[in-house]
Order: structure tokens, then C-alpha cells, then sequence
């Protein structure tokens, strides 16, 4: 469908990452420099390092890698988890026993 | 550092079941949730449940969580609550911060970790504007917090949860302008969407939201037919009035916690994506972890609560808490509930998937022993 001149514009402002406010335009960007892992994309564009840590946008993230490169979904890999997985302020680590 | 026998991660029907199984058994048993109550997501299940009578069909998800509660509180297990794991370590120690300010290292000599899925989200411009929310965030908040999220509803996707949703939201005083599917085929069972449809609400089969449009929230929405290879077609737009639109467009597994804690993973897409690779018992690749529900892949309550009981029997037994033979007839009895539970249309296939992701590594180095 053709589509108006703005509409395209603003699709491309679509965000992807509400956390970090990351655009389907910068997400796309990322992918063709060749960004092609959720964690690449991750890395290059802070898309999944906000609050929600990805749980929002990760699966819309592999998505479009998977859409623009051809890449099979199986092989995208959710991004790395690391501790901890949920919100914590700094605060807590101060009573922290040693591992 | 303070010792449990069996740590379970979420104190939803999966956990709750494996929590009450284990203890059962005989093992100490600690069940861990970051909400101030148990129950998960089954004390917003309002409708009846399907499946036979020893699957609790015909009873509603709220009071089968009551039933679990009193279950779990007989047993006396140990409950934290308002407590969030927050990694696991070492394939057995689990760091939790409790209350948002003390944390605490425990080692567990098996963990079962029942996390649940949370919901996926779609973009189109637009789905940044308040109003725009999960189906399950809304369900939440009439069917827990009584709070109308908004007057006039669309749904979209057809499958279970947002025809029960739609319903629901019905049943609270919503207006549900519409239930869009993106798919040339309605995904719900029948008995769910009849009702929504016998209720006046039109469904629209190969249609996506193009824009939602508003100042300061979601005024109205524009849905758009959508061709086999998922072009939009022109001239179908239509515009509906609505204040908030429902995203029911599947779940993923929440898997952090077990990919964290070194777990190998699997896909299958039929059971929303990667998984944690188990087997029949529920046991990962790391020999001290089990998992249960949907983190195994997405299905049902009824399913989570079986594989929760499969999860919490093998947990058990693993430790020398049952003997083999009895555990083996014991398992044998939950996976022919659970062969049940996965027959019919939709069941087969997750049924296939499951079986899929049971030999997908069974006989590697790295399967469980």
C-alpha cells in the first residue's frame, strides 16, 4: 500500500524499547551495520537495558533481525540474563553475604 | 548460609502444586513470590476451567487457588512472600531480596523454578499511549483491583485470553468495540468465543491495528485487513472509537532464572519460543533444577498445576524421599493427566512439542541424570 509520505515517517518512530526509547528506525539502523543478535542490538542501541530488561521489547527486537536478515528465530537467542533479574536499588547490596 | 531442601521459585498453580507435592513427600520446602500473595495468575481466573473431573473441569481458576492455598497452609510450608529471586549461582544457591531491602543467599538441595510468561507486546504507532496494555494487565485490574481500565475495549487476538478477557470485560461494564485476529482463523476455543459473539461484539479475522491515535491516551483506533502474506489491503481501513486497546497476543516464558543458572535451552515456538530443555520429570540440564508450568512452555493452569506435581514428585524423589517404584507409578498417573490435558485441536500439538523437547536432548551428556 502507498503510503503518505508522513505515515512512513512516523511508523519509523514507532518505539520499540519504551525503556530506553529506542525507535524502530534506530533498531533497523543497527541491524544493517550488522547488529544481528538480540545482544548486539542490545549493546548497540540500549534497546533491553532499561527497566523491563527486555521483557517488552526482546521478542519484537529478534523479530525484526529475523525479518530484515532471513535469520531463523530459533537461532535468536534472548539476551543475555544476568543478576539481578529484577529491579533492586543499590542500597540492598550494602548487607550483601559474600557468594 | 541457611539450607532448604527443596526451593521453589513462584508460588503460582505450578509452584503451589510442586510445593504441595514435595511437602508431601516429606521434604523441607520453601516457596518463594515476589506478590504479597500466592496464587499467581488463578485468583483472576474467574471462569470455569475445562478438562475431566480429576483435573478440577468446571471449577473456577479462583477456587481451585483457594483449594491450593489451603492445601499449601495444612502442609505448613514455608512461604516468602514480597520476595524476589533474583539469581541463582553455583546450580544451587539462590540469592533472594526480600522486601526490596534484605537479601539473603540460600542453598537449595533442589530448585524448582515456576516463573510463569509474561505477555507480548506488538508496535504500531501509537502503542506507546496510555490505554494500550496487556490483556492479562487488564484482567488484573477488574477482576483483582476492580478498576475499569477504560470504557470502550478492543481486543486484539482471538486466542483464549482475549476472548475470556473480552468477556470479562463485558462482565465488568466495559464496552468491547471489537476483537481484531491478525490470523484468516479465530484461535479461542468455541464455548469462549460464542459467548463473546452472542454478546453483540463483532470479530475481525485477517485484521491488524495500523494506529492508535490520541492527544494524551488512546481516542481511536485504526484497524486494517491484512492479505495471506500480511500486506495491509487498501481501502479496508476502518476506524473505531476506543479508549484502550488489550494486547492478547501470546506469552513467553520467563526464563532468565534458569538460563542465568546455566540450563540448556530449546525452541519451540508452539510453546512461545526458548525454553529451558527438560525432561518428562521436569528435570534441566542442571541436575539440581527442575521446572514447572509455563516457563517450560506456555499452556494452561491445569497443565502447570500437573507439571508442578510432576516437578515436586521427581524433586522428591530425587533426594531419596520416595522410593523409585512408587515414584515411578506416581509419575506415570500425572503424565496420563497431562497426555489428557493435551489431546483434542489445540492440545496435540503442544503435546508434540512437549515430546519434541523431551528427546531433543535426552540422550546427550549435557541431559539430566
Amino acid at each position: 500500500m502507498d503510503k503518505e509520505p508522513a505515515e512512513e515517517v512516523k511508523e519509523k518512530e514507532v518505539l520499540i524499547c519504551r525503556c530506553e526509547e529506542v525507535s524502530l528506525a534506530d533498531i533497523e539502523a543497527a541491524i544493517d551495520e550488522g547488529f544481528i543478535t538480540v545482544d548486539d542490538v542490545k549493546r548497540r542501541t540500549r534497546a533491553g537495558m532499561g527497566l523491563c530488561q527486555g521483557r517488552t521489547c526482546g521478542k519484537q527486537v529478534a523479530l525484526l533481525i529475523s525479518k530484515r536478515t532471513g535469520i531463523p528465530l530459533e537461532q535468536l537467542l534472548p539476551s543475555t540474563a544476568r543478576s539481578p533479574v529484577r529491579p533492586e536499588k543499590m542500597g540492598i547490596f550494602e548487607g550483601e553475604p559474600d557468594a | 548460609m541457611e539450607k532448604r531442601e527443596v526451593i521453589i521459585v513462584g508460588a503460582g498453580p505450578a509452584g503451589l502444586s510442586a510445593a504441595v507435592e514435595a511437602a508431601t513427600a516429606g521434604c523441607g520446602v520453601l516457596l518463594i513470590d515476589e506478590n504479597s500473595k500466592p496464587g499467581g495468575q488463578l485468583f483472576k481466573q474467574i471462569h470455569k476451567f475445562f478438562g475431566s473431573q480429576e483435573h478440577k473441569a468446571g471449577i473456577r481458576g479462583i477456587d481451585i487457588g483457594k483449594r491450593l492455598l489451603e492445601e499449601a497452609e495444612n502442609l505448613h510450608i514455608e512461604v516468602w512472600l514480597d520476595s524476589e529471586v533474583c539469581g541463582i549461582f553455583d546450580a544451587n544457591k539462590v540469592w533472594v531480596v526480600r522486601n526490596k531491602k534484605e537479601t539473603v543467599l540460600l542453598q537449595g538441595d533442589r530448585i524448582i523454578i515456576a516463573t510463569g510468561a509474561s505477555e507480548n507486546a506488538v508496535h504500531f504507532p501509537g502503542w506507546h499511549l496510555p490505554g494500550v496494555m496487556g490483556a492479562g494487565a487488564a484482567q488484573t485490574m477488574i477482576n483483582i483491583h476492580r478498576v475499569l481500565p477504560g470504557e470502550k475495549v478492543l481486543m486484539v487476538g482471538s486466542g483464549n485470553v482475549g476472548v475470556i478477557v473480552s468477556y470479562q470485560l463485558l462482565q465488568a461494564g466495559a464496552e468491547v468495540v471489537g476483537v481484531i485476529e491478525a490470523a484468516p482463523r479465530l484461535g479461542g476455543y468455541g464455548v469462549h468465543t460464542a459467548k463473546v459473539r452472542r454478546a453483540g461484539v463483532p470479530f475481525f479475522v485477517s485484521h491488524v491495528v495500523a494506529a492508535a491515535e490520541g492527544k494524551d491516551r488512546v481516542e481511536k483506533v485504526r484497524i486494517v485487513q491484512v492479505d495471506p502474506r500480511w500486506n495491509p489491503v487498501p481501502g479496508t481501513e476502518k476506524t473505531l472509537k476506543a479508549d484502550t486497546i488489550c494486547l492478547a497476543t501470546g506469552l513467553t516464558p520467563l526464563t532468565e532464572l534458569a538460563f542465568l543458572a546455566g540450563c540448556e535451552s530449546t525452541y519451540s515456538p508452539v510453546l512461545g519460543g526458548h525454553v529451558p530443555w527438560h525432561n518428562s520429570a521436569m528435570r534441566t540440564s542442571v541436575r539440581h533444577i527442575f521446572i514447572a508450568g509455563d516457563i517450560s512452555g506456555v499452556e494452561e493452569a491445569s497443565t502447570a498445576m500437573e507439571e508442578g506435581r510432576m516437578a515436586g514428585l521427581q524433586a522428591a524423589a530425587s533426594l531419596g524421599h520416595v522410593d523409585e517404584a512408587d515414584a515411578m507409578i506416581r509419575g506415570k498417573a500425572i503424565q496420563a493427566r497431562l497426555d489428557a490435558l493435551r489431546s483434542g485441536l489445540f492440545g496435540e500439538k503442544r503435546k508434540n512439542a512437549k515430546e519434541s523437547i523431551f528427546s531433543a536432548m535426552g540422550n546427550s551428556n549435557n541431559g539430566a541424570r
